[in-house]
């Protein structure tokens, strides 16, 4: 018997196939990676077992019988469960209450709080959480959060359990207690579905893997057949080089930031970043790594210090002035902070320095168009137009355009906040690719990240952080994951 | 969209649809309407000299709307400068009666404007709040100056402004030909016009990107303020008096012009051309319902239909 079949779903867009004869099964108790690059097919064949969406064509079958999922209500009612990247929760209320959103237990129309919190007390010790019902979703920690969305799930006796890029914003800490649950879930029969673009966590925990690639089955395989590179392959379609580790940094400071405090009762924070260097921000999600950035970048004022960009002093707490001397920022967040959704590429890759397009206020078409496409040619970003809406792009398409919006500044600092995160692996080698052309152009380039082989593959010297404090600086002769790791978790 | 040369295939059919819905509606006027009236050179001209101030309110608050704010306070705003313009004149005749008049109103509008906008930009007021306030202050402002009394023995040049039969265009209609094109090039081909698009987008990221966007907030709202005050002068020059009164429920009117237009309220889109179309719908609407002698209360109900229908028409292109 298999928990679940897919078979021949097709879907089409308004000019794009999105999904095209794929098939997709799930055995009870197994754990399905699901990977392609960004675009690929993932999500709209996730959709379509959500009830998000309707395929055109193909049909569905759980534990050997058909069914008919056409909304997401029926997706639950078959035991569909879905945790998407970003979580359905309602952050002003309790965990409890948000896991029986909907269906509290009630009494002529009171709820029965009692039964509420022993309910989810209940289903939260199901999967090992430590949380208690009665916090407040909004102080939950990402991965806290995540864990209340898996409880959710479960409560509504789902049997297949779908985890759309579940590691993307935990640490590895918080990933070994995913795996733990995910195995939990295995023992009780319920199937998984985990997507992910970090191909080291499907051998960690998944049976089998499943390619998707320009919306075709490319294939699925036991996970134990394959390697690395042979996913990688199957999912780009050709083989990925790899770029082999060249430094361009220099002596010569570029950026000095000297106890610098977010806030009072704040630890001082000191920086130096040279000229043509790749310095890389390590630390657990919460070390304070992008509340630091943000002050030198100006988007929160801090309460003291200084930030000296080229021996002149930049005004701390103003965005613009950090701007016009000369630093940008990449944001983790994207689609809240990075792009404006509703403008087009154009628009938001000329929005930081639009002046430079302009003249005595007015904008000059000619000139703007030929600027973004300009960068759309050279960080090669995929989209039959610069007019294109941010909002249709990829994850990774996205993130060349902000990036595209800082190279047009021309800064010499660019700090990038988790630049890669929900990026394909393709787009990813790219994004990297040019954060080295940046230094070898005489760029200092910061990079906060909390994949540790990114930190190691790019960083020409690491500062680990723990809890706002720098807890320690690692050049990169010397970096390792477990000494990194010890200074992020403060162990011995 | 205003800052875009090409469009998609849903903003194509709303935009459009909105045309051919005011298309619609005058056909229909010009049948129904005893004699066609409706169409008969005067009542044009009539119409649009009926909606130049909306029209010019609407613009205003078109910016406002694409901020993802609200400006309550206009039609208020609009009546306390109609009161000081008609008192600052005095005994000024000719052409400096005009020049004053014109200058207080602007500046009256522009300076609650501007209140109005640093409470928004730099005190972080909801503007449903800030402007409501400033509806309040201003409407009781209007009254307390003018003794609950509306001030006559308006010179007689500024009362050409608004009523000069001999002219063949009446002047409020050109004022607001200048203030639409005028407005039309700052939205779609200036810098300030896409900062203002990018802020109502997504305002963290536009700060982000070095936008002045308390600068920019405090002056779309000191613009809303102006257009009030310009929108003041025109009503006393056509009243021939400066009413505490009047102006009363102007707010809404204008916001419905930009809504039905087809700006979001939720900010980062919109256009001057569609706040034209709405503005003209209504008062389309207004005039051909009164040339129909339907009761005022049932055009109201009519109106907020329409009001509705067109919304709706919006959401369902946007999906």
């Amino acid at each position: 018997m298999l928990a679940l079949q897919m078979q021949h779903i097709s879907k089409s867009f308004p000019g794009v196939r999105a999904l095209s004869d794929v098939s997709f099964d799930l055995r009870p108790g197994e754990v399905h990676a699901l990977v392609g690059e960004n675009g690929a097919g993932k999500s709209t064949l996730m959709k379509i077992l959500a009830g998000a969406i309707s395929a055109d064509q193909g049909d569905i079958l759980i534990d050997d019988k058909p069914v008919n999922i056409a909304n997401p209500a029926q997706a639950i009612a078959a035991g569909v469960g879905v945790i998407y990247q970003e979580f359905n929760l309602v952050p002003h209320l309790s965990v409890a209450e948000n896991i029986f959103l909907g269906r509290e237990p009630r009494n002529a129309g009171f709820i029965r709080w009692g039964e509420l919190w022993a309910g989810a007390q209940r289903e939260l010790d199901r999967i090992e959480a430590r949380i208690s019902p009665r916090s407040l979703v909004a102080g939950l920690s990402v991965a806290q959060q995540q864990l209340v969305e898996i409880a959710k799930a479960l409560s509504l006796k789902a049997r297949i359990i779908v985890m759309d890029e579940p590691s993307a914003t935990l640490t590895d800490h918080e990933l070994l207690t995913l795996f733990a649950i995910i195995s939990t879930l295995k023992q009780e029969g319920v199937s998984v579905v985990y997507i992910s673009h970090r191909l080291e966590e499907i051998f960690e925990v998944a049976d089998r893997v499943t390619v998707l690639r320009d919306g075709q089955h490319v294939a699925t395989e036991d996970v134990a057949n394959l390697t690395r590179e042979d996913i990688v392959r199957m999912m780009i379609g050709r083989e990925l080089e790899t770029v082999e580790f060249t430094t361009s940094a220099t002596p010569r400071p570029l950026l000095q930031v000297e106890g610098l405090t977010r806030a009072v009762g704040e630890p001082p924070l000191s920086l130096t970043l040279h000229e043509g260097e790749i310095l890389g921000i390590a630390g657990l999600v919460g070390a304070g790594r992008t509340e630091f950035v943000r002050a030198v970048f100006g988007a929160d004022r801090p309460v003291g210090g200084s930030v000296t960009l080229d021996g002149v002093a930049v005004p701390l707490g103003s965005v613009r002035a950090a701007i016009r001397r000369g630093i940008g920022l990449v944001p983790e967040d994207r689609k809240q902070q990075g792009l404006i959704l509703d403008m087009a590429i154009r628009e938001n890759i000329t929005l930081a320095n639009l002046k430079a397009v302009a003249s005595g206020g007015f904008v000059r078409p000619k000139a703007e168009r030929h600027a973004a496409e300009g960068y759309v040619d050279d960080l090669r970003i995929a989209t039959p137009s610069i007019e294109q809406k941010a909002r249709n792009l990829s994850g990774g398409t996205q993130q060349k355009v902000a990036l595209a919006k800082w190279l047009f500044t021309k800064c010499k600092v660019l700090i990038f906040d988790e630049p890669t995160r929900g990026v394909d692996v393709g787009a990813k080698g790219e994004i990297h690719e040019i954060m080295r052309a940046l230094a070898r152009q005489g760029a200092g380039i910061i990079m906060i990240s909390s994949e540790l082989p990114e930190v190691l593959k790019m960083s020409d010297r690491v500062i680990v952080m723990r809890e706002g404090h720098v807890t320690g600086e690692v050049p990169r002769a010397e970096a390792t994951q477990e000494r990194i790791m010890t200074l992020a978790t403060g162990g011995r | 969209m205003a800052s875009g040369a090409r469009i998609s295939v849903a903003e194509f059919l709303f935009r459009y649809g909105i045309v051919a819905g005011l298309v619609i509606l005058c056909l229909g006027f010009a049948i129904f309407t005893p004699e066609h009236l409706f169409v008969q050179k005067d009542n044009i001209i009539n119409v649009a000299n009926q909606i130049s101030i909306n029209c010019i309110l609407a613009v205003g608050m078109t910016f406002v709307i694409i901020t993802a704010g609200i400006d309550l306070s206009v039609g208020s705003v609009l009546a306390v400068a109609g009161v000081l313009v008609a008192m600052a004149m005095g005994g000024a005749t000719g052409a400096v009666a005009v020049c004053i008049g014109l200058a207080t109103g602007l500046a009256v509008g522009g300076l609650a404007g501007w209140f109005n906008g640093a409470c928004v930009a730099n005190f972080g007021l909801p503007p449903f709040i800030a402007t409501l306030a400033m509806m309040l202050v201003a409407r009781g402002a209007a009254f307390v100056i003018s003794h609950g009394q509306p001030v006559y023995n308006l010179p007689d040049t500024f009362r050409k402004i608004g009523q000069s039969p001999e002219l063949p265009i009446p002047i409020p209609v050109f004022i607001m030909a200048a203030v639409v094109a005028v407005a039309w090039v700052l939205l779609s081909k200036t810098t300030f016009g896409r900062y203002v698009l990018a802020i109502g987008g997504n305002e963290e990221a536009a700060r982000l990107s070095g936008i002045a966007v308390a600068r920019v907030k405090a002056l779309v709202y000191a613009m809303a303020g102006a257009l009030a005050g310009l929108a003041g002068v025109i009503l006393a020059s056509k009243l021939g008096s400066g009413d505490p009164k009047s102006g009363q429920f102007y707010e809404l009117d204008a916001i419905a012009a930009v809504v039905v237009g087809g700006t979001s309220l939720m900010g980062g889109r919109g256009s001057i051309f569609g706040t034209v179309i709405g503005a003209l719908i209504i008062g389309v609407m207004n005039n051909g319902l009164s040339l129909l002698e339907v009761d005022q209360y049932w055009q109201w109900i009519v109106k907020g239909g329409v009001i509705l229908t067109a919304v709706l028409l919006d959401q369902t292109a946007k999906r």
